[in-house]
């Protein structure tokens, strides 16, 4: 409870626990039975299993009870069946305090407290569970600086005084502050404008590539979806799995109609967004003078578009040290999805 | 009549003594019908919140007993308790309760929802998230509740008079005055009670901002 995350996933011993759903469903209205057809947030024999260290997106229309999900995990709604296991422990098991206290939780209207300053805020759990003064300050600090805000600037302000991006960099900084091994992340950015929400969902991989934190995170947005899980988990209305498995899997074999269409019909250039120039094999090539240039990080979504938008059937992939690495043409982009990786998707 | 000036300065330099001692009856009175009339409406609040159905019942029965003459209620109250303190801090506490309930009420609902989502799910209990989060956010509705109440109370208590010489606070001197004819008197309890009014106030207004400092971060925020 009181490692700092930075050194220990440094360390290589990243804190993070194992979250299963064992046929977890939840009823609403009329009690016991068949579940109220169509009732929203309601849902229906969910099981799947995120491995430590993985971000696990659930991902649906409104009402697929995606939030009810997340919320029976620290149990601020019970379920009525079923078992939802951290590090293989049944929840139910656990004091309701002490749980939550150890699961980090993210909100889209991230619930900084108004009265406390930024600085206390971050140090709420700490304060919680009775760490001293100088050692809460500390971490505060600590883990402003770590989500890319001044301590200096930042700790004695209040949230009325912040931007919404501030505030939600806050709300993540106060989730991380007892080193949870599991954190609840519950549309967290769907608040911020699209420019600031980009960066955040950057930072925050970048942070989460350091911190291996196991993450259970709800977004109604596909695109974010893709981009911030290692598995997504698709619902739809009934509170039903459609589909679990990693992002490309799901896009290049939607599991049903329901899927397919929720993930849109773009979802081959979803794909290509998925992968780099780096992962392209390329023909070598002289100079290419005249020709687009791609640094090795371009998706080959974008690197398509630039080669459509330069009206040229090739482009030119750099290497790390900008150096031409051979040609790129739009035939190959086309292929790389060809390539499939062993299709795994299940279908519950 | 003509030549009597509107102050007379040398009943005032005589009388500073007794005019100290009816201020002092005056905060007196005030402080216990509000403590009391809070107490009172703190649990009726409490009560409304849980139960939702029973506010409008008891915004209606507190407005009810807002709507009885002041004047009246205490003259009633001589026959039942005397010319007693009990006689003037009944009507007081009474009408303090409409002013303080609804107010109360209205504060701890304007504690933002996601707040408490955010408290309950980082593992509060429910008694620390109402000391430690409900508490202090509905505190500038309550406080401002207290202000009102106050101030009503101060303006209340000169009405007291009527009980008795015994009572009344400044009211006395209003009262005392009226009949005697002397203005001096008259003024002498009607600003004072105003200056009363207005320092409490200012007090108060001085308390919420110490006990609410964020408060004024949000306002220089919008």
């Amino acid at each position: 409870m009181q490692t700092d995350p930075v050194t220990t996933a440094r360390a290589g011993r990243p804190r993070a626990a194992s979250l299963e759903f064992r046929a977890v469903s939840k009823r609403y209205g009329s009690g016991s039975g068949t579940p109220v057809a169509g009732t929203p947030g309601a849902v229906n024999n969910l099981s799947f299993e995120v491995p430590a260290g993985a971000i696990c997106v659930l991902v649906g229309p409104s009402g697929c009870g995606k939030t009810t999900s997340l919320k029976m995990v620290n149990r601020l709604i019970e379920p009525s069946a079923g078992q939802i296991l951290l590090d293989g422990v049944d929840v139910q098991t656990e004091d309701v305090t002490a749980l939550r206290r150890r699961i980090g939780y993210v909100i889209q209207q991230v619930g900084l407290f108004p009265h406390l300053t930024v600085g206390r805020n971050v140090a709420v759990v700490p304060a919680l569970v009775g760490w001293p003064k100088d050692r809460q300050r500390a971490r505060s600090d600590e883990l402003l600086t770590l989500v890319g805000l001044d301590p200096e600037r930042y700790r004695d302000r209040y949230p009325a005084q912040l931007s919404g991006g501030e505030r939600q960099r806050v709300g993540v900084a106060r989730a991380l502050a007892a080193d949870p091994p599991l954190m609840l992340m519950d549309e967290p950015f769907a608040a911020v404008d699209p420019i600031a929400r980009e960066g955040l969902q950057d930072e925050f991989l970048r942070l989460q590539s350091e911190l291996a934190k196991t993450i259970l995170f709800v977004t109604h947005d596909v695109d974010e979806a893709i981009k911030m899980g290692d598995l997504i988990a698709v619902m739809e209305e009934g509170g039903r799995l459609a589909q679990f498995g990693a992002p490309d899997e799901i896009l290049a074999h939607p599991a049903s109609d329901f899927v397919a269409r929720f993930v849109g019909a773009d979802r081959g250039l979803k794909r290509l967004s998925l992968r780099t120039v780096a992962d392209l094999k390329v023909e070598p090539a002289g100079r290419g003078d005249g020709l687009p240039t791609f640094a090795p990080a371009t998706k080959l979504r974008d690197a398509l578009s630039i080669l459509l938008v330069a009206d040229t059937r090739g482009g030119i992939a750099l290497d790390e040290a900008g150096r031409p690495r051979g040609l790129v043409t739009v035939d190959q982009i086309a292929s790389a999805l060809a390539d499939e990786r062993p299709a795994a998707a299940t279908r519950p | 009549m003509s030549t009597e000036p509107l102050v007379r300065w040398d009943w005032l330099a005589a009388n500073l003594g007794p005019i100290a001692g009816r201020i002092e009856q005056h905060l007196y009175l005030t402080v216990i019908a509000v403590a009391i009339g809070f107490a009172i409406s703190f649990f009726l609040a409490a009560v409304s919140i849980r139960r939702r159905r029973l506010y409008p019942l008891v915004v209606v029965l507190s407005t009810a007993v807002y709507t009885i003459p002041s004047f009246a209620l205490f003259v009633v109250l001589i026959a039942v308790s005397g010319p007693s303190v009990l006689s003037a801090e009944i009507p007081l506490v009474m009408y303090t309760i409409v002013l303080f309930v609804p107010n109360i009420v209205a504060g701890f609902d304007a504690v933002p929802w996601d707040v408490v989502d955010a408290a309950d799910g980082m593992g509060y209990t429910a008694g620390q998230r109402w000391w430690q989060v409900e508490l202090p956010l509905a505190l500038p509705l309550v406080v401002a509740s207290i202000r009102l109440a106050t101030v009503s109370t101060i303006g209340l208590v000169t009405v007291t008079a009527v009980l008795g010489d015994s009572l009344g606070g400044l009211g006395y001197y209003i009262l005392d005055g009226y009949h005697r004819h002397f203005t001096t008197e008259v003024l002498v309890g009607g600003l004072l009670s105003i200056v009363l009014a207005v320092l409490a106030d200012l007090g108060l207004v001085l308390l919420q901002r110490l006990l609410t400092p964020w408060t004024a971060a949000r306002e220089a925020a919008r």
